[in-house]
């Protein structure tokens, strides 16, 4: 068995209205962003020593409002994507509600010295005595981290933005409403192209929305999207300027038998992710996680439960909204391993060969006492061991829905609320031991 | 610190009568202000960079000015921009030719910054100041610094490098030679799709400065490659390329080496690639030739037009007219009798609006080509066809284009068909067709002629002048001028002035108003008899209305005709009126009126 063990660095935000809305590392590694429900953005950068320290922090959207619509539109981000790294500066994408910006974040460590009509102070120089031309000259300072904002991508969503995505052609990106999908040239703002449209002529017939688009990591030709009806569709921009015929599509019959009034709603899928490989798809609903093989449509090549003993309390989650949570999921950087989120402040792990898995709990306890996380088990009825948690008394105002893994390195972003934690493996390579790392036994 | 106004002159105010060079004082400030916070003052001070240059010497400006500049690339782009293209045109401030070297340092950095307008303009400065290096001066500076670009860490720097071969190309040793190559090989298959991009958009341009022997190696295994890359967007790049490339290449070499690749990419999966072949159909055909033509594109043009994405049928119908023009004289007819009209055919009844407008075009230029009675037998039901098509820019487009039909055959064959789309489109919901349709009135009335005119048309002139759009009435308006220039003053005596001035007496103001506007626009058209007889009197008449506006158009009505009228009309009739309107109770009717007075000398 694989001893899979992590350390951790731990970030929060003081203030309780900042709760995290998305985390993404860089192509990389070497940076993560997380976005929230401020508008805020947030990027750490990876020391040499392993641990993630805040890098710059800007603002990225304000509350705004619609007065054509009256409506008010959220500053919360919901989703970063990092552009891969070809210069030095680093490049993002944000996206709140309707609006999608493109920053560049760099680095700047000269500045101009020397005036002719005042002295560094400011002071106004006796002009008398000026009596030759001084041209500035550049000398080091303190490094300054600078974000400003080079594109706003706006007026093209009617519904509210789940999904960007940027083309392996670093040229274009997707973004993905409710009902329609994007295609955007990342240099031009005025214009963007109409690739999915499922909004019928008359919004009674409304039986689908869109929960979230992703490319495909080579192909620039492949894009695959979700929808609340528990399908995922895979679509060739090579064949047609309009992709609402897809190429394929990715959907588990469901036995009638076990038809029930939440079927619907548990099938919707919350995230899908494509391999680093290409190969697979990874989907997330309600209840568990699905591989799905590219060539084969009609069923998934490996079903993860991620909490089915919540089988029996869905009509509580339904009245408390919660069976709505978006749970997104990640791969790691081999494919080898997927990990998801749940309730209680607990994520889970699957290992794809030796179907083992775990749940882990990011909390501040454990991080205090600079622990080894402990494996967690849900228990129904009984406890068999001291350390089991009931399902009864699982907290359903704690959850994970956003993680990410890092692109090459086994280190984890968990965002939990305004906590966001960062674990990584006691193995990796890079993995040091800081002062501020404890290890925490996962499998 | 802020450099503010005040403190700029406050300190202009304490130099009268110091000790210090009066004439420094104005460079003083520019230079402060390269760096000030405010971004409109440092694009200011960049804008007038050679003034700077000028008074620090060529000295100073090639050891202190550009080693500053060099490092100022955090700066907005549109003084980054400003700067890229000063120092193109800097070469005699540095001290001409001999050191133009001294500006790539500069130009060097500009070209690796992230805005692509920005490197693009470095680049163009680079290829400017190129021209101005001693061959040595190329090989010993130029050449180095295109080498250093195009193996720069960044994809921004090895972008900018692939603009930069072609210029140093020609004038370097067959060494330097073969490293250039070299680096542009590697460019073609770099890591990232920009710089592949790059190199594919200058591959054309990068094969003209070579020998043939090289681009018949180097060049062709290049392009092959590019068409054939994974991305969508780099392969539709090579297409741009094929066409320059084609011209390079003797004939009997263009069937091996390009049209494998040329041949292919017309069938890529990719619609977008299929587009580009499309978009590019007419210098692809110049640039192979008859033969080639004949033999393969004339297939792979039906195909395209055919093809199952509607972009690409529109781009090829787009070319359908070019293309038949462009094929060899002999076999023209035959071509498009058997191959292209059954395809043209299909499109007009294509399920795309698109694709049936892009067609409607151009699709009228073919009756030029084929001739009277081909156009009458074959194409003429097309034509009626797509005048009778539910959208209106299908229409629009064939009835734009009526003259080249109209050379050939004849209005008249077209008129009975021509009417009811007319009609139809006169009265469309979308006022911005209706617009559409007027401004075409005067060449219709032109081919049609005076009598189907009046029988027909003139009425529809005349609705529009009560339309509830203003762009319509006002452009119903102009167009009565252009009718009256083409028909003559006695013609529109008899038809329209009479119904113009018939609307005096509308209820709707707004419609009183466009008499008015009819006058201005048509009483120099119809001279001075018709403007003093008729409308003037109508117009004086008018400046009794009850409406405001009405009354203050009067006055620049007035202004506007007085020119055409005799001074004695303008003595007896015109002041009076002015001079009443003058005392008006409404201000700006007062003020138009003062206004005509003053301009027709009449106080």
């Amino acid at each position: 068995s694989r001893d899979f063990a992590v350390g951790f660095n731990f970030h929060s935000h003081p203030n309780s209205a900042d709760v995290i809305s998305t985390v993404e590392f860089s192509q990389s590694g070497e940076f993560l962003a997380t976005g929230d429900k401020g508008g805020r953005v947030v990027i750490f950068q990876r020391e040499p020593q392993g641990e993630y320290n805040v890098y710059s922090t800007f603002q990225s959207h304000d509350p705004e409002f619609d007065y054509l619509k009256s409506l008010e539109i959220e500053e919360k981000i919901n989703k970063i994507r990092w552009l891969p790294q070809l210069h030095s500066a680093l490049f993002l994408l944000t996206t709140n509600d309707k609006t999608i910006k493109l920053w560049k974040v760099s680095e700047r460590d000269k500045q101009p010295e020397g005036y002719n009509l005042k002295d560094e102070e400011g002071r106004v120089k006796d002009i008398s005595k000026i009596t030759s031309l001084q041209v500035p000259v550049l000398r080091p300072m303190d490094l300054l981290v600078e974000a400003s904002p080079r594109r706003v991508f706006s007026n093209a969503h009617a519904y509210h933005i789940n999904s960007i995505s940027i083309n392996s052609d670093c040229e274009t990106y997707l973004s993905a409403d409710d009902l329609r999908i994007n295609l955007w040239n990342l240099s031009i703002t005025d214009r963007s192209f109409n690739i999915v449209d499922l909004k019928p002529d008359n919004m009674e017939d409304l039986t689908e929305v869109i929960t979230v688009a992703e490319f495909h990591p080579h192909h620039c030709h492949l894009l695959a999207f979700s929808s609340s009806t528990g399908t995922t569709r895979l679509c060739d921009m090579r064949s047609r300027a309009l992709c609402d015929q897809h190429a394929k599509l990715f959907e588990e019959a469901v036995d009638p038998a076990s038809r029930s009034f939440f079927s619907e709603l548990i099938s919707s899928v919350s995230d899908v992710k494509f391999s680093h490989s290409g190969r697979y798809l990874l989907t997330r609903d309600y209840l568990s996680a699905k591989v799905w093989d590219l060539n084969m449509e009609k069923k998934p090549v490996e079903t993860y439960q991620v909490h089915d003993y919540l089988r029996s309390k869905l009509c509580t989650l339904y009245e408390s909204d919660c069976i709505f949570d978006k749970f997104e999921c990640a791969w790691n950087g081999t494919d080898s391993v997927i990990m998801t989120g749940a309730y209680n402040n607990f994520f889970r792990m699957f290992d794809r060969a030796s179907r083992r898995d775990v749940t882990l709990e990011a909390s501040r306890e454990v991080c205090k006492r600079r622990a080894v996380l402990r494996p967690r088990r849900v228990c129904i009825g009984r406890k068999r061991r001291e350390s089991d948690i009931c399902v009864d008394s699982l907290d359903f105002r704690k959850k994970v829905l956003h993680t990410a893994w890092h692109p090459t390195d086994n280190i984890i972003a968990i965002a939990a609320r305004n906590n966001l934690y960062i674990f990584q493996d006691r193995h990796s390579p890079s993995g040091h031991h800081g002062m501020n790392v404890n290890e925490l036994d996962i499998f | 610190m802020r450099q503010g106004k005040n403190s700029v002159s406050s300190i202009r105010r304490t130099m009268a009568g110091a000790d210090g060079d009066d004439s420094l004082y104005p460079i003083a400030v520019l230079i402060d202000e390269l760096r000030n916070e405010d971004v409109q003052l440092r694009l200011n001070s960049i804008k007038k960079l050679s003034t700077i240059a000028l008074a620090l010497g060529v000295e100073r400006t090639r050891t202190e000015l550009l080693p500053f500049l060099t490092d100022t690339i955090y700066d907005e782009d549109e003084v980054l921009l400003a700067l890229a293209e000063q120092l193109g045109n800097f070469t005699m401030l540095v001290g001409g030719p001999e050191y133009v070297h001294c500006l790539l340092p500069p130009l060097e950095s500009l070209a690796t910054v992230e805005e692509t307008v920005v490197r693009d303009k470095a680049v163009e400065s680079l290829r400017k100041i190129s021209h101005e290096h001693s061959p040595v001066d190329l090989e010993v500076h130029f050449e180095p610094l295109v080498k250093r670009l195009a193996s720069g860490d960044w994809f921004t720097s090895r972008t900018s490098a692939c603009g930069l071969f072609s210029v140093c190309y020609p004038r370097v040793s067959s060494t330097v030679k073969a490293e250039i190559r070299q680096h542009f090989r590697n460019l073609c298959s770099d890591d990232t799709p920009m710089v592949r991009r790059a190199a594919a958009s200058k591959l054309g341009e990068f094969a003209k400065v070579l020998e043939l022997d090289y681009v018949k190696s180097d060049i062709i295994s290049l392009f092959t490659a590019l068409a054939s890359d994974e991305q969508d967007s780099v392969r539709l790049l090579a297409v741009e390329a094929c066409v320059s490339i084609a011209t390079l290449l003797p004939q009997e070499d263009l069937e091996t080496l390009v049209m494998p690749t040329l041949r292919q990419a017309a069938e890529d999966k990719s619609w977008r690639v299929r587009y580009m072949v499309a978009d590019k159909f007419s210098e692809l055909q110049k640039a192979v030739g008859p033969e080639i033509t004949k033999n393969d594109l004339v297939p792979a043009f039906q195909n395209l037009l055919k093809d199952c994405e509607a972009e690409v049928r529109a781009a090829a119908a787009n070319k359908v007219k070019e293309f038949c023009e462009n094929l060899p004289e002999d076999s023209r007819e035959t071509i498009i009798m058997t191959h292209i009209l059954p395809c043209v055919k299909e499109l007009v009844s294509d399920t795309n609006q698109h694709v049936k407008s892009a067609l409607a075009s151009v699709i009228m230029g073919l009756s030029t080509i084929l001739g009277k009675d081909n156009t009458i037998e074959h194409l003429l039901p097309l034509f009626l066809a797509q005048l009778k098509d539910e959208c209106p820019e299908v229409r629009l487009n064939i009835i734009s284009n009526l003259d080249c039909v109209n050379e050939v055959i004849g209005i008249r064959q077209l008129s009975q068909s021509l009417l009811p789309a007319i009609v139809e489109l006169a009265e469309d919901a979308k006022w911005r067709v209706r617009l559409a349709i007027i401004e075409y009135m005067p060449l219709l009335a032109g081919q049609l002629g005076v009598e189907f005119f009046d029988e027909k048309l003139n009425s529809l002139c005349m609705a529009w002048l009560v339309d509830h759009v203003y762009a319509i009435r006002e452009a119903a308006t102009c167009n009565l001028t252009k009718l009256v220039e083409k028909f003559g003053a006695e013609w529109a005596q008899n038809t329209i002035v009479p119904k113009v001035l018939g609307m005096a007496n509308d209820p709707n103001y707004l419609h009183r108003m466009t008499t008015l506007f009819c006058i201005n626009a048509l009483s120099e058209a119809c001279g001075q008899e018709i403007t003093t007889k008729h409308m003037l009197p109508v117009v004086l008449k008018m400046s009794n209305d009850q409406v405001a506006n009405v009354r203050f158009n009067v006055a620049k009505s007035l202004q506007k005709i007085g020119p055409v009228l005799d001074s004695n009309s303008l003595q007896t009739e015109v002041k009076p009126v002015l001079e009443k309107l003058a005392a008006d109770q409404d201000i700006d009717v007062k003020y138009f009126a003062q206004e005509a007075i003053s301009v027709l000398a009449l106080a």
